[in-house]
Protein backbone atom coordinates (compact mmCIF):
# COMPACT_ATOMS: atom_id res chain seq x y z
CA UNK A 1 0.00 0.00 0.00
CA UNK A 2 2.54 2.13 0.90
CA UNK A 3 4.22 1.62 -2.16
CA UNK A 4 1.34 2.20 -4.26
CA UNK A 5 0.89 5.76 -2.74
CA UNK A 6 4.69 6.84 -3.62
CA UNK A 7 3.74 5.42 -7.14
CA UNK A 8 0.85 7.12 -7.48
CA UNK A 9 2.56 10.32 -6.13
CA UNK A 10 5.71 10.02 -8.33
CA UNK A 11 3.15 9.86 -10.87
CA UNK A 12 1.19 12.60 -10.21
CA UNK A 13 4.32 15.06 -10.08
CA UNK A 14 6.03 13.75 -13.19
CA UNK A 15 3.01 14.57 -15.07
CA UNK A 16 1.56 17.64 -13.85
CA UNK A 17 4.11 19.31 -11.11
CA UNK A 18 7.18 18.37 -12.72
CA UNK A 19 6.04 18.35 -16.69
CA UNK A 20 8.88 17.94 -18.93
CA UNK A 21 7.79 20.26 -21.25
CA UNK A 22 6.65 23.33 -18.94
CA UNK A 23 9.60 23.18 -16.47
CA UNK A 24 12.40 20.96 -17.72
CA UNK A 25 12.04 22.53 -21.62
CA UNK A 26 12.59 19.07 -23.33
CA UNK A 27 11.33 18.08 -26.16
CA UNK A 28 10.79 21.39 -27.40
CA UNK A 29 11.53 20.59 -30.84
CA UNK A 30 8.58 18.49 -31.42
CA UNK A 31 6.45 20.65 -29.44
CA UNK A 32 6.91 23.30 -32.11
CA UNK A 33 7.69 21.23 -35.21
CA UNK A 34 4.49 18.79 -34.44
CA UNK A 35 1.75 20.86 -32.91
CA UNK A 36 -0.42 21.86 -35.52
CA UNK A 37 -2.84 19.55 -35.86
CA UNK A 38 -4.43 17.47 -32.48
CA UNK A 39 -4.14 13.83 -34.56
CA UNK A 40 -0.47 14.16 -35.52
CA UNK A 41 0.07 15.20 -31.89
CA UNK A 42 -1.25 12.57 -30.30
CA UNK A 43 0.42 10.12 -32.29
CA UNK A 44 3.62 11.34 -31.83
CA UNK A 45 2.90 11.97 -27.80
CA UNK A 46 2.32 7.40 -27.97
CA UNK A 47 5.05 6.87 -29.58
CA UNK A 48 7.44 8.99 -27.61
CA UNK A 49 5.31 7.93 -24.33
CA UNK A 50 6.45 3.69 -25.68
CA UNK A 51 10.03 4.91 -26.54
CA UNK A 52 10.20 6.62 -23.43
CA UNK A 53 8.61 4.00 -21.32
CA UNK A 54 10.93 1.30 -22.82
CA UNK A 55 14.25 3.10 -22.82
CA UNK A 56 13.25 4.59 -19.07
CA UNK A 57 13.46 0.84 -18.04
CA UNK A 58 15.79 -0.09 -20.09
CA UNK A 59 18.66 2.36 -19.04
CA UNK A 60 17.68 2.18 -15.29
CA UNK A 61 18.62 -1.73 -15.75
CA UNK A 62 21.45 -1.21 -17.41
CA UNK A 63 22.34 1.86 -14.96
CA UNK A 64 22.07 -0.56 -11.90
CA UNK A 65 22.85 -3.76 -12.84
CA UNK A 66 25.82 -3.21 -14.90
CA UNK A 67 27.38 0.05 -14.81
CA UNK A 68 27.24 0.79 -11.07
CA UNK A 69 28.43 -2.52 -9.85
CA UNK A 70 31.64 -2.26 -12.55
CA UNK A 71 31.82 1.73 -11.35
CA UNK A 72 31.73 2.33 -15.59
CA UNK A 73 29.64 5.28 -15.13
CA UNK A 74 31.70 7.48 -16.92
CA UNK A 75 30.38 5.66 -19.78
CA UNK A 76 27.01 6.59 -18.48
CA UNK A 77 26.01 8.71 -21.91
CA UNK A 78 27.45 6.55 -24.15
CA UNK A 79 25.56 3.62 -22.66
CA UNK A 80 22.17 5.73 -22.42
CA UNK A 81 22.26 7.01 -26.21
CA UNK A 82 23.10 3.49 -27.91
CA UNK A 83 20.00 2.12 -25.64
CA UNK A 84 17.72 4.99 -26.99
CA UNK A 85 19.13 4.68 -30.85
CA UNK A 86 18.47 0.43 -30.67
CA UNK A 87 15.11 0.70 -28.90
CA UNK A 88 14.09 3.25 -31.38
CA UNK A 89 15.28 1.20 -34.24
CA UNK A 90 13.54 -1.99 -32.74
CA UNK A 91 10.02 -0.51 -32.18
CA UNK A 92 10.20 0.97 -35.84
CA UNK A 93 10.75 -2.51 -37.30
CA UNK A 94 8.33 -3.53 -35.00
CA UNK A 95 5.74 -1.34 -36.58
CA UNK A 96 6.27 -1.56 -39.93
CA UNK A 97 6.26 -5.40 -40.32
CA UNK A 98 3.12 -5.85 -37.79
CA UNK A 99 0.78 -2.56 -37.97
CA UNK A 100 2.25 -0.72 -41.08
CA UNK A 101 -1.22 1.58 -40.80
CA UNK A 102 0.26 2.90 -37.39
CA UNK A 103 4.26 2.94 -39.49
CA UNK A 104 2.48 5.23 -42.03
CA UNK A 105 1.18 7.89 -39.96
CA UNK A 106 4.21 7.64 -37.60
CA UNK A 107 6.44 8.96 -41.06
CA UNK A 108 9.52 10.13 -39.80
CA UNK A 109 8.53 10.88 -35.77
CA UNK A 110 9.80 7.67 -35.14
CA UNK A 111 13.75 8.12 -36.20
CA UNK A 112 13.27 11.85 -34.93
CA UNK A 113 12.31 10.93 -30.89
CA UNK A 114 16.52 9.33 -30.71
CA UNK A 115 17.26 12.92 -31.08
CA UNK A 116 14.21 13.97 -29.18
CA UNK A 117 15.83 15.24 -26.21
CA UNK A 118 12.98 14.34 -23.89
CA UNK A 119 14.05 10.82 -23.90
CA UNK A 120 17.10 10.84 -22.94
CA UNK A 121 16.36 13.77 -20.68
CA UNK A 122 13.91 11.92 -18.62
CA UNK A 123 16.55 8.56 -18.22
CA UNK A 124 19.20 11.37 -16.82
CA UNK A 125 16.89 12.82 -14.55
CA UNK A 126 15.60 9.09 -13.42
CA UNK A 127 19.77 9.50 -12.24
CA UNK A 128 19.31 12.79 -11.02
CA UNK A 129 16.44 11.85 -8.96
CA UNK A 130 17.93 8.78 -7.78
CA UNK A 131 15.27 6.52 -8.37
CA UNK A 132 15.57 3.29 -6.16
CA UNK A 133 13.84 0.40 -7.94
CA UNK A 134 12.65 -0.89 -11.55
CA UNK A 135 8.87 -0.35 -10.93
CA UNK A 136 9.48 3.42 -9.73
CA UNK A 137 11.93 4.25 -13.05
CA UNK A 138 8.88 2.52 -14.92
CA UNK A 139 5.98 4.46 -13.60
CA UNK A 140 8.00 7.79 -13.83
CA UNK A 141 8.65 7.15 -17.57
CA UNK A 142 5.53 6.26 -18.22
CA UNK A 143 4.30 9.22 -16.81
CA UNK A 144 6.88 11.45 -18.31
CA UNK A 145 5.55 10.22 -21.23
CA UNK A 146 1.58 11.21 -20.38
CA UNK A 147 2.92 14.61 -19.66
CA UNK A 148 4.39 15.22 -22.75
CA UNK A 149 1.40 14.03 -24.86
CA UNK A 150 -0.85 16.29 -22.46
CA UNK A 151 1.55 19.32 -23.36
CA UNK A 152 1.35 18.61 -27.04
CA UNK A 153 -2.14 17.93 -26.98
CA UNK A 154 -3.18 21.25 -25.58
CA UNK A 155 -0.97 23.00 -27.89
CA UNK A 156 -2.62 21.19 -30.54
CA UNK A 157 -5.79 22.23 -29.79
CA UNK A 158 -4.92 25.94 -29.12
CA UNK A 159 -2.88 26.02 -32.37
CA UNK A 160 -5.97 24.98 -34.31
CA UNK A 161 -8.03 27.48 -32.82
CA UNK A 162 -5.34 30.05 -33.47
CA UNK A 163 -5.51 29.95 -37.10
CA UNK A 164 -8.85 31.93 -36.87
CA UNK A 165 -7.07 34.45 -35.11
CA UNK A 166 -5.17 37.59 -36.15
CA UNK A 167 -1.69 37.32 -35.01
CA UNK A 168 0.79 40.18 -35.61
CA UNK A 169 2.97 39.21 -38.45
CA UNK A 170 6.21 39.39 -36.96
CA UNK A 171 4.81 37.40 -34.23
CA UNK A 172 3.36 34.14 -36.90
CA UNK A 173 4.84 30.52 -36.35
CA UNK A 174 7.36 29.85 -34.36
CA UNK A 175 7.04 33.17 -31.80
CA UNK A 176 3.71 32.99 -30.81
CA UNK A 177 3.87 29.36 -30.07
CA UNK A 178 6.63 30.13 -27.71
CA UNK A 179 4.16 32.82 -26.07
CA UNK A 180 1.17 30.47 -25.66
CA UNK A 181 3.84 27.80 -24.16
CA UNK A 182 4.83 30.46 -21.75
CA UNK A 183 1.48 30.90 -20.63
CA UNK A 184 0.81 27.56 -20.66
CA UNK A 185 3.77 27.49 -18.36
CA UNK A 186 2.20 29.52 -16.04
CA UNK A 187 -1.15 27.33 -15.60
CA UNK A 188 1.20 24.25 -15.06
CA UNK A 189 2.38 26.44 -11.89
CA UNK A 190 -0.44 26.26 -10.05
CA UNK A 191 0.05 22.69 -9.75
CA UNK A 192 3.27 23.50 -7.98
CA UNK A 193 1.33 23.53 -4.39
CA UNK A 194 -0.54 20.01 -4.85
CA UNK A 195 1.77 18.01 -3.29
CA UNK B 1 42.91 29.16 -51.37
CA UNK B 2 39.65 26.82 -51.60
CA UNK B 3 36.31 28.94 -52.72
CA UNK B 4 32.79 28.18 -52.67
CA UNK B 5 31.17 27.47 -56.13
CA UNK B 6 29.89 31.36 -56.03
CA UNK B 7 33.86 32.19 -55.64
CA UNK B 8 33.84 33.26 -51.72
CA UNK B 9 36.65 32.55 -49.45
CA UNK B 10 35.30 29.25 -47.70
CA UNK B 11 36.75 30.12 -44.50
CA UNK B 12 34.52 33.97 -44.66
CA UNK B 13 31.45 31.74 -45.96
CA UNK B 14 31.84 29.46 -42.50
CA UNK B 15 32.23 32.20 -40.49
CA UNK B 16 29.35 34.76 -41.92
CA UNK B 17 27.18 31.16 -42.10
CA UNK B 18 27.62 30.24 -37.93
CA UNK B 19 27.38 33.56 -36.97
CA UNK B 20 24.44 35.80 -39.03
CA UNK B 21 22.90 33.84 -41.40
CA UNK B 22 22.50 30.38 -40.19
CA UNK B 23 22.70 31.51 -36.70
CA UNK B 24 21.53 28.43 -34.94
CA UNK B 25 18.94 29.41 -32.38
CA UNK B 26 17.26 32.34 -34.27
CA UNK B 27 17.58 31.50 -37.87
CA UNK B 28 17.57 27.63 -37.91
CA UNK B 29 15.11 26.83 -34.44
CA UNK B 30 17.47 24.40 -33.43
CA UNK B 31 19.02 23.76 -29.79
CA UNK B 32 15.81 25.12 -28.00
CA UNK B 33 16.23 23.20 -25.19
CA UNK B 34 18.86 24.21 -24.05
CA UNK B 35 18.20 27.89 -24.65
CA UNK B 36 15.10 27.83 -22.43
CA UNK B 37 16.87 25.86 -19.74
CA UNK B 38 20.07 27.55 -18.82
CA UNK B 39 19.19 31.00 -19.68
CA UNK B 40 17.81 32.13 -16.38
CA UNK B 41 21.60 33.75 -15.45
CA UNK B 42 24.60 34.93 -17.57
CA UNK B 43 26.86 32.46 -16.13
CA UNK B 44 25.73 29.13 -16.85
CA UNK B 45 24.52 30.52 -20.37
CA UNK B 46 27.92 31.19 -20.70
CA UNK B 47 29.29 27.72 -19.19
CA UNK B 48 27.13 26.35 -21.55
CA UNK B 49 28.10 27.92 -24.26
CA UNK B 50 31.73 27.33 -24.05
CA UNK B 51 31.04 23.33 -23.48
CA UNK B 52 29.20 23.71 -27.10
CA UNK B 53 31.86 24.85 -28.66
CA UNK B 54 34.33 22.85 -27.12
CA UNK B 55 32.07 19.60 -28.17
CA UNK B 56 31.09 20.88 -31.98
CA UNK B 57 34.59 21.81 -32.66
CA UNK B 58 36.25 18.13 -31.11
CA UNK B 59 33.31 16.23 -33.01
CA UNK B 60 33.29 18.36 -36.24
CA UNK B 61 37.37 17.48 -36.04
CA UNK B 62 36.70 13.73 -35.69
CA UNK B 63 33.71 13.48 -38.19
CA UNK B 64 35.88 15.44 -40.82
CA UNK B 65 38.93 13.25 -39.89
CA UNK B 66 36.81 9.87 -40.56
CA UNK B 67 34.65 11.05 -43.55
CA UNK B 68 36.32 9.33 -46.81
CA UNK B 69 34.71 5.55 -44.55
CA UNK B 70 31.33 6.67 -43.65
CA UNK B 71 28.82 4.57 -44.92
CA UNK B 72 25.64 6.03 -44.50
CA UNK B 73 23.58 3.50 -42.44
CA UNK B 74 26.04 3.39 -39.27
CA UNK B 75 26.89 7.38 -40.18
CA UNK B 76 24.26 9.08 -37.39
CA UNK B 77 25.13 6.49 -35.43
CA UNK B 78 29.35 7.51 -35.26
CA UNK B 79 28.26 10.73 -35.26
CA UNK B 80 26.16 10.55 -31.80
CA UNK B 81 29.25 8.40 -30.39
CA UNK B 82 31.45 10.46 -30.67
CA UNK B 83 29.30 13.50 -29.41
CA UNK B 84 28.53 11.17 -26.64
CA UNK B 85 32.38 10.77 -26.07
CA UNK B 86 32.98 13.94 -25.81
CA UNK B 87 30.27 15.36 -24.19
CA UNK B 88 31.76 12.74 -20.78
CA UNK B 89 34.86 15.24 -21.26
CA UNK B 90 33.35 18.29 -21.12
CA UNK B 91 30.84 17.02 -17.92
CA UNK B 92 33.69 15.70 -16.57
CA UNK B 93 36.17 18.21 -17.11
CA UNK B 94 33.91 20.86 -15.63
CA UNK B 95 32.33 18.51 -12.32
CA UNK B 96 36.52 18.78 -11.62
CA UNK B 97 36.85 22.14 -12.18
CA UNK B 98 33.21 24.36 -11.61
CA UNK B 99 31.73 22.23 -9.24
CA UNK B 100 28.89 24.39 -8.58
CA UNK B 101 28.61 24.88 -12.15
CA UNK B 102 28.32 21.02 -12.87
CA UNK B 103 25.80 21.02 -10.20
CA UNK B 104 23.57 24.40 -11.34
CA UNK B 105 23.44 22.68 -15.26
CA UNK B 106 22.66 19.02 -14.06
CA UNK B 107 21.62 16.89 -16.59
CA UNK B 108 21.23 20.02 -19.19
CA UNK B 109 25.20 19.15 -19.57
CA UNK B 110 24.82 15.17 -21.07
CA UNK B 111 21.60 17.00 -23.17
CA UNK B 112 24.02 18.31 -25.28
CA UNK B 113 24.38 15.04 -27.04
CA UNK B 114 21.17 15.39 -28.50
CA UNK B 115 21.46 19.17 -29.39
CA UNK B 116 20.78 19.17 -32.97
CA UNK B 117 23.39 21.82 -33.78
CA UNK B 118 26.02 19.50 -33.48
CA UNK B 119 24.51 16.50 -35.44
CA UNK B 120 23.38 19.06 -38.27
CA UNK B 121 27.00 20.36 -38.56
CA UNK B 122 28.62 17.00 -38.63
CA UNK B 123 26.40 16.53 -41.43
CA UNK B 124 26.41 19.57 -43.33
CA UNK B 125 29.80 20.59 -42.90
CA UNK B 126 32.30 18.06 -41.13
CA UNK B 127 30.97 14.98 -43.18
CA UNK B 128 31.71 16.26 -46.58
CA UNK B 129 35.37 19.00 -45.68
CA UNK B 130 38.17 19.06 -44.50
CA UNK B 131 39.49 19.54 -41.01
CA UNK B 132 40.44 23.02 -40.98
CA UNK B 133 36.74 24.11 -42.67
CA UNK B 134 35.40 21.82 -39.78
CA UNK B 135 36.80 23.77 -37.15
CA UNK B 136 36.44 26.84 -37.91
CA UNK B 137 32.73 25.88 -38.61
CA UNK B 138 32.58 24.39 -35.12
CA UNK B 139 33.90 27.61 -33.67
CA UNK B 140 31.41 30.39 -35.69
CA UNK B 141 28.35 27.84 -35.05
CA UNK B 142 29.60 27.32 -31.25
CA UNK B 143 30.36 31.48 -30.71
CA UNK B 144 26.76 31.85 -32.90
CA UNK B 145 24.91 29.54 -30.59
CA UNK B 146 26.67 31.18 -27.29
CA UNK B 147 25.65 34.71 -28.44
CA UNK B 148 22.10 33.71 -28.83
CA UNK B 149 22.11 32.04 -25.28
CA UNK B 150 23.65 35.73 -23.84
CA UNK B 151 21.21 37.48 -25.72
CA UNK B 152 18.21 36.27 -23.75
CA UNK B 153 19.99 35.43 -20.56
CA UNK B 154 21.03 39.25 -20.14
CA UNK B 155 17.60 40.07 -20.41
CA UNK B 156 15.67 37.55 -18.20
CA UNK B 157 18.98 38.05 -15.70
CA UNK B 158 17.94 41.75 -15.64
CA UNK B 159 14.69 42.12 -15.84
CA UNK B 160 14.72 38.90 -12.87
CA UNK B 161 16.89 39.88 -10.38
CA UNK B 162 17.89 43.74 -11.33
CA UNK B 163 21.36 42.25 -11.55
CA UNK B 164 23.84 41.67 -14.39
CA UNK B 165 27.04 38.84 -14.09
CA UNK B 166 25.84 38.74 -10.38
CA UNK B 167 26.37 42.37 -10.01
CA UNK B 168 23.42 45.39 -9.16
CA UNK B 169 23.40 47.18 -11.94
CA UNK B 170 19.27 48.20 -12.10
CA UNK B 171 18.34 50.89 -8.98
CA UNK B 172 17.63 48.17 -5.57
CA UNK B 173 13.80 50.08 -6.17
CA UNK B 174 13.03 48.22 -9.14
CA UNK B 175 10.49 45.68 -8.21
CA UNK B 176 12.56 42.19 -9.87
CA UNK B 177 10.33 40.47 -11.87
CA UNK B 178 10.51 36.71 -10.45
CA UNK B 179 8.80 35.24 -13.16
CA UNK B 180 11.39 35.87 -15.58
CA UNK B 181 13.84 33.39 -13.82
CA UNK B 182 10.79 30.48 -14.15
CA UNK B 183 9.91 28.85 -16.94
CA UNK B 184 7.21 31.23 -18.09
CA UNK B 185 10.27 33.51 -18.43
CA UNK B 186 12.29 31.70 -20.34
CA UNK B 187 9.45 31.55 -23.44
CA UNK B 188 7.92 34.58 -23.27
CA UNK B 189 11.26 36.60 -23.78
CA UNK B 190 12.01 33.48 -26.53
CA UNK B 191 8.97 34.55 -28.13
CA UNK B 192 9.54 37.86 -28.24
CA UNK B 193 12.80 38.16 -29.20
CA UNK B 194 12.42 35.53 -32.21
CA UNK B 195 9.06 38.22 -32.77
CA UNK B 196 11.54 40.94 -32.33
CA UNK B 197 13.98 39.29 -35.00
CA UNK B 198 11.44 38.81 -37.40
CA UNK B 199 10.15 42.27 -37.49
CA UNK B 200 13.27 43.32 -38.36
CA UNK B 201 13.92 40.78 -41.18
CA UNK B 202 10.15 41.82 -42.87
CA UNK B 203 11.47 45.75 -42.43
CA UNK B 204 14.49 44.79 -44.76
CA UNK B 205 13.09 43.49 -47.38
Amino acid sequence: MELLYSLLLGFVSVVLINNLVFTKFLGICPYIGVSGRIDMAFGMGLAVTFVMTLSGALTWMIDHWLLMPLGLEVARYVAFIMVIAAAVQLVEMYLKKFIPSLYESFGIFLPLITTNCAVLGLCLFLVVWGTGSLIEAVVLSFGGGIGFTIAICIMAGIRENMQMVDVPESLQGAPITLITAGLLALAFMGFAGMI
Amino acid sequence: MAATPDGQNIYAEAVATGLWREIPVFRMLLGTCPTLAVTAAVKPALTMGLCVIFVLVCSNIMVSLMRKGLRPHVRILLFTLTIAAFVTVADLFLRAYQPAMSEALGPYVPLIIVNCIIIWRAEARASNSGVLVSIVDGLAMGTGFTIALCILAVIREILGTGRLFEIQILPTTFPAWAAMGMPVGAFLTFGFVLGFINFLKRKRV
